[in-house]
């Protein structure tokens, strides 16, 4: 964990609402690990006061990206600024996602919407290539695919208005392919709460491992403020862990369902 | 130059401080933050036993500052001296212990608990969480019940005895002057203010708990008002935090009469901020050839 501030080289639209900057984080990039996130300082927010958390989407070097929905006051202001123009980012941070062994299990990943984002790294470090399930209302809501395939995974596309790909949700496609019930698959979801649910059940039900990529509104980002708690099992029930350090992956089976609202 | 100040009996090298439950346990940010050049570390409310806290969302951003309605999630006093205490006990720095109970008794316990593990530098009473339904804010809104729990704390050990108070009374002065009485040797002013959001589109309140604790600069000029009141109203130090930011906060705070200040909310987006608050106060008492940081306690100008 290291607090830099960090100067964007890019920062531009990729399809309707969402953006990728691109910053030089020379101390932060190289630790990344699949699954962690950054939070960032967006300084010229000034009544806002708290940091925003970021998935790591892509690293190269000594620079880091991050792949984002404008969707409130930190994202719209992130959104306007431009090379040269500094952040404070601190990072990495998080537990994220365990990438399977070489000759292990094939990952299929579960996304909605930007959660995309969050696989980008595993995908590339998997030694097993998998399948990506991909979901969103809209087309547009459907992020990076052809990189996906260029790194070699198959890439399913499954669109709520049916503009795109399959119509319907992203699990009644995933929940299609975990009935052929082939075996030494693993899955990995990260996306909106009601979507991770629906994962762990599946999962549940197909028996098969899983990882979640929790989220929760998140205050400090390093494991002192427990803001961005979720219950957690325990031996004699559950307690809340923080989605910023013991997650934001956890192990679907550790999930207390019944204690999310 | 002197930034030396006493809290009690416990000497801190410098006035600045931490705000319970901005700094966890301290261990968190010591990858980020030099602890060992604060005032002290003050950990997050402990009482007797575990606490799982409450449901989520369990803060809110509002225009320049944060609600919270965390409800002390915590490990409890033997989980602390397990997990933190063996990491806490090595600083340089004086460690103060939040503590809080549902009862006078159990106030009384856990001071005890840490009278006995030695090497505690102060502790810290909190009787003015706004955010369980038990325990905290109750006896700091009640003079009597108040000067019940520092009493009994202060029978309990002889640590330096730090009463965090309540902003939610119609005047300070009579609780700040309830808690010398019955032995506290400093006061925290103060905790966070009663508060509530509500999000207009689904009408529901913005946090699980409904209601909360306001934080951050947004309550610094009412946190400035308080810690006036109460330093008119005692002769113990006074710890002052409030939406403290900048060394320029923390000299309002001194000058308003507290003799240490604590940084809280600012924490969570720069954990720096007590570290450049305390290289901006050696500026500024070098820029105004200032010898003693004692120099600025209570030294507001009223009138001529």
């Amino acid at each position: 964990m290291v607090e830099q501030t960090v100067r964007i080289i890019s920062n531009e639209r990729d399809t309707d609402l969402y953006f990728r900057v691109v910053v030089r984080a020379p101390q932060i990039a190289p630790l990344a690990q699949p699954g962690q996130f950054v939070h960032l300082r967006i300084l010229p927010l000034k009544h806002a006061l708290l940091r925003r958390p970021f998935s790591i989407f892509q690293v190269s070097g000594d620079t880091l990206s991050i792949l984002y929905k404008t969707i409130g006051e930190g994202t719209e202001v992130l959104s306007r600024m431009g090379p040269n123009e500094e952040l404070n980012m601190i990072g990495p941070l998080g537990h994220g996602f365990n990438v399977p062994k070489p000759g292990g299990e094939v990952p299929l990943l579960v996304a909605g919407g930007y959660g995309m984002a969050a696989f980008y790294m595993l995908a590339q470090r998997s030694p097993q290539k998998g399948v990506a399930f991909v979901g969103g209302r809209r087309r547009v809501d459907i992020l990076c695919e052809e990189e996906f395939r260029s790194l070699g995974w198959e890439v399913r596309v499954t669109t709520e208005d049916g503009s795109y790909g399959e119509n319907g949700l992203v699990t009644h496609t995933l929940s299609a392919e975990l009935s052929k019930r082939m075996p030494g698959r693993k899955l990995f979801a990260c996306g909106p709460t009601p979507m991770l649910k629906a994962v762990g059940k599946l999962a549940a039900e197909f028996d098969l491992p899983a990882e979640l990529s929790l989220d929760e509104h998140m205050g400090c980002g390093i494991g002192v403020c427990l803001a961005c708690v979720v219950p957690i099992k325990t031996n004699d029930g559950w307690e809340y862990q923080r989605t910023c350090t013991e997650g934001p992956v956890f192990d679907s089976r550790q999930v207390a369902w019944e204690a999310v609202k | 130059m002197n930034l030396s100040v006493k809290i009690g009996s416990l000497t801190l090298q410098n006035p600045v401080t931490v705000a319970s439950g901005t700094f966890g346990y301290g261990v968190e940010y010591s990858q980020l933050v030099d602890l060992n050049q604060l005032g002290a570390v003050v950990v997050k409310g402990i009482r007797l036993g575990p606490v799982r806290g409450n449901p989520t969302p369990r803060t809110v951003e509002v225009t320049s500052g944060l609600i919270n309605a965390i409800g002390l999630q915590g490990p409890g006093v033997d989980g602390f001296i397990r997990k933190y205490w063996p990491f806490l006990k090595e600083l340089k720095v004086p460690t103060i212990i939040n503590i809080w109970g549902t009862t006078v008794e159990e106030y009384a316990e856990v001071a005890r608990r840490f009278d006995a593990l030695g090497g505690v530098g102060a502790l810290e009473l909190n009787v003015s969480c706004p955010n369980i339904k038990e325990g905290g804010a109750q006896f700091g809104t009640d003079v009597k019940l108040l000067s019940q729990v520092v009493a009994a704390c202060r029978k309990a050990t002889k640590l330096p005895l730090i009463t965090k108070m309540s902003p939610n009374v119609v005047s300070i002065a009579p609780y700040a002057q309830a808690a010398e009485a019955a032995g506290s040797d400093a006061l925290s002013i103060m905790n966070s203010f009663p508060a509530m959001a509500i999000d207009i589109e689904t009408r529901k309140p913005r946090l699980a708990n409904v209601t909360g604790g306001l934080t951050g600069p947004c309550i610094k000029p009412i946190a400035i008002k308080l810690v006036w009141e109460a330093a008119k109203a005692v002769k113990i130090p006074i710890i002052g935090m409030g939406g403290i930011q900048t060394a320029s906060d923390a000299i309002e705070f001194f000058l308003a009469g507290a003799t240490a200040i604590a940084v809280g909310t600012a924490n969570f987006y720069e954990p720096q901020t007590a570290l450049q608050i305390i290289e901006g106060l050696r500026q500024y008492l070098e820029e105004n050839n200032i010898q003693d940081i004692h120099e600025l306690i209570g030294r507001v100008q009223i009138g001529n």
